[in-house]
């Protein structure tokens, strides 16, 4: 592992961690911003093999058109549905006020 | 897929040689898992036009930048507080049962131009998507029901400049009125903050159907902040050639000529047509027609009592009573099962969901007596009461008869042909 200065910035991690709502102490953002620039510069080194002829694949095989049937099945009954839940009202999820706005 | 295949080509775009889907990530509860799948950088279908007609019948083209599928995410509903907002509520309540459900968004490119119009504009726009997707039976496309949704957004910028001005993005328009008066408002605000020399942001903002306003909601995200990625569990859409054009010869014809031939076919005037497109209606109208019921008479019903209770409940015709159930309503009226009064009481009942036309005529003992046996005993019966109503039509004076027939017609409750009450009072009192 890489000790020199780290290619992914505390401020990074700390904006990444926002976005995935973890918190995380000063130490564990030091010491992931280690781990994380490391990653970085392994994931790199593919550049080095991939030339720019070599398209992009979002999956290892060149598979495309796989659809499951469109057919109605048993679904979930509203009573199942809820049954796990700690909260429910009105046939929904009842949870605290939701205070931050849709995405 | 076939029907984003066909709702792209609807809207004048090409279809992708190769589409693939992508991963949303953000939190938050309305998608429980986390992510939206979305499409980002391969959408299904791009570059497009659609053609859109103003009130007075002024043709607009809107470009159209790309039409994208992706899952609709669950609904949440703020309880407590004063308006029902986020703000204040005390709890929220989640509905899954959308979440999942594939979904069509069409985005447009910066329209320019429409100046003063661009309320109306967006609105005879939105009308025009809605009438699309009904045309291809790909939904319903009931606003009030979020089926049809608009995210509607503004700028604006000093005439001659090139750059736009920043942009809002107004949401929770939930009828095709709502979307012209919350661009009018949001034009509004934001050129009242520019006079004053203020900067807009870029922001969501919700509008406020009770209060005619919008408020401000959260700063636009940074797009890398989603953190898009393809979609690993889903493969890449590739649609054939064959599939294309086998969509593109099923197609519709356009909302556009779809007008023009109706109101041909009908032989409606510019304004008695209009009166049709303001209201929504044309698709009830066809579909009424189609069923069997003639121009005039469906134009009758649905700009007349439809309308009228549609009004008075403050929610679209079309929600009332199924085109279907029109037609057979009209089609009871002209046969002379019923007047048109008590027409109306069936189309209450249908409205009150009490059934099919036929199903609340035969429930509430509705249909115009037409048994000559049962009328004749209620007109000798009135003739008898009325001796010097009779001695008068016997002397040639016909206008008395109305008296009689006024009295069978009330005995009848009304359910009876007032045409058919007056021959057989005419014949009766001869005899």
């Amino acid at each position: 592992m890489p000790d020199e200065s780290p290619s992914i910035t505390a401020d990074q991690v700390q904006h990444l961690a926002n976005l995935a709502r973890i918190a995380l102490t000063p130490a564990e953002i030091e010491h992931l911003a280690v781990e994380l620039g490391s990653i970085v510069e392994s994931v790199r080194k593919v550049t080095e093999v991939a030339t720019p002829d070599v398209p992009a694949t979002s999956h290892p095989i060149p598979l495309t058109n796989i659809f499951r049937a469109d057919v109605v099945g048993d679904t979930l009954t509203n009573e199942q549905a809820l049954s796990g839940a700690p909260e429910a009202f009105d046939g929904r999820f009842r949870v605290s006020a939701i205070l931050g706005e849709e995405q | 897929m076939r029907y984003s295949i066909s709702l792209g080509l609807a809207l004048g775009c090409s279809i992708a040689e190769s589409s693939r889907f992508a991963r949303k990530n953000y939190f938050y509860p309305d998608l429980a898992k986390n992510y939206q799948i979305s499409q980002y950088d391969e959408p299904i279908a791009f570059e497009g036009e659609v053609e859109v007609e103003l009130d007075d019948g002024t043709l607009v083209r809107i470009p159209i930048e790309r039409a994208h599928m992706e899952e609709d995410a669950g609904k949440l509903t703020h309880v407590g507080g004063a308006t029902g907002r986020i703000q204040g509520a005390e709890y929220s309540l989640v509905d899954y049962n959308r979440a999942g459900v594939p979904l069509v968004e069409i985005v447009t490119k910066p329209i320019f131009g429409a100046e003063h119009r661009a309320p109306e504009l967006a609105r005879a726009y939105v009308g025009t998507i809605r009438d699309i997707v009904r045309s291809l039976g790909v939904s319903d496309a009931r606003m009030e029901r979020g089926n049809l949704r608009c995210d509607a957004n503004v700028s604006l910028r000093p005439r001659g400049q090139e750059k736009l001005g920043t942009r809002t993005e107004t949401k929770n328009v939930n009828s095709l009125r709502s979307v012209e008066r919350a661009v009018r408002y949001e034009i509004q605000r934001q050129a009242a903050i520019l006079a004053g020399g203020g900067t807009i942001i870029q922001e969501t903002r919700h509008w406020h159907e009770d209060t005619g306003t919008t408020s401000a909601g959260r700063p636009k995200s940074d797009a890398d902040d989603y953190r898009y990625f393809p979609e690993p569990d889903l493969l890449p859409v590739v649609p054939s050639k064959e599939l294309i054009a086998e969509l593109r010869a099923a197609l519709p014809e356009s909302p556009a000529v779809f007008r023009r031939r109706l109101q041909t076919e009908y032989g409606f005037t510019d304004g008695e047509f209009r009166d049709i497109l303001n209201a929504n209606l044309l698709v009830e109208m066809e579909q009424t027609v189609a069923a069997g019921a003639a121009p005039a008479q469906a134009r009758k019903w649905w700009l007349g009592e439809i309308l009228r209770i549609a009004n008075a409940r403050g929610v679209e015709a079309g929600t009332l009573i199924s085109p279907f159930h029109v037609s057979e309503l009209i089609a009871l009226v002209e046969s002379g099962r019923l007047t048109d009064r008590l027409g109306r009481q069936v189309l209450e009942g249908v409205v009150a969901g009490e059934g099919s036309p036929d199903e609340v005529v035969k429930a509430r003992g509705l249909a115009v007596v037409s048994d000559d046996a049962a009328l004749l005993a209620a007109i000798d019966e009135a003739l008898a009461s009325q001796p010097d109503v009779l001695a008068k039509i016997r002397d040639g004076k016909v206008q008395a008869a109305g008296a009689v027939i006024g009295a069978v017609m009330k005995a009848m409750r009304g359910q009876a042909d007032a045409a058919r009450v007056r021959e057989l009072v005419l014949e009766r009192a001869q005899g």
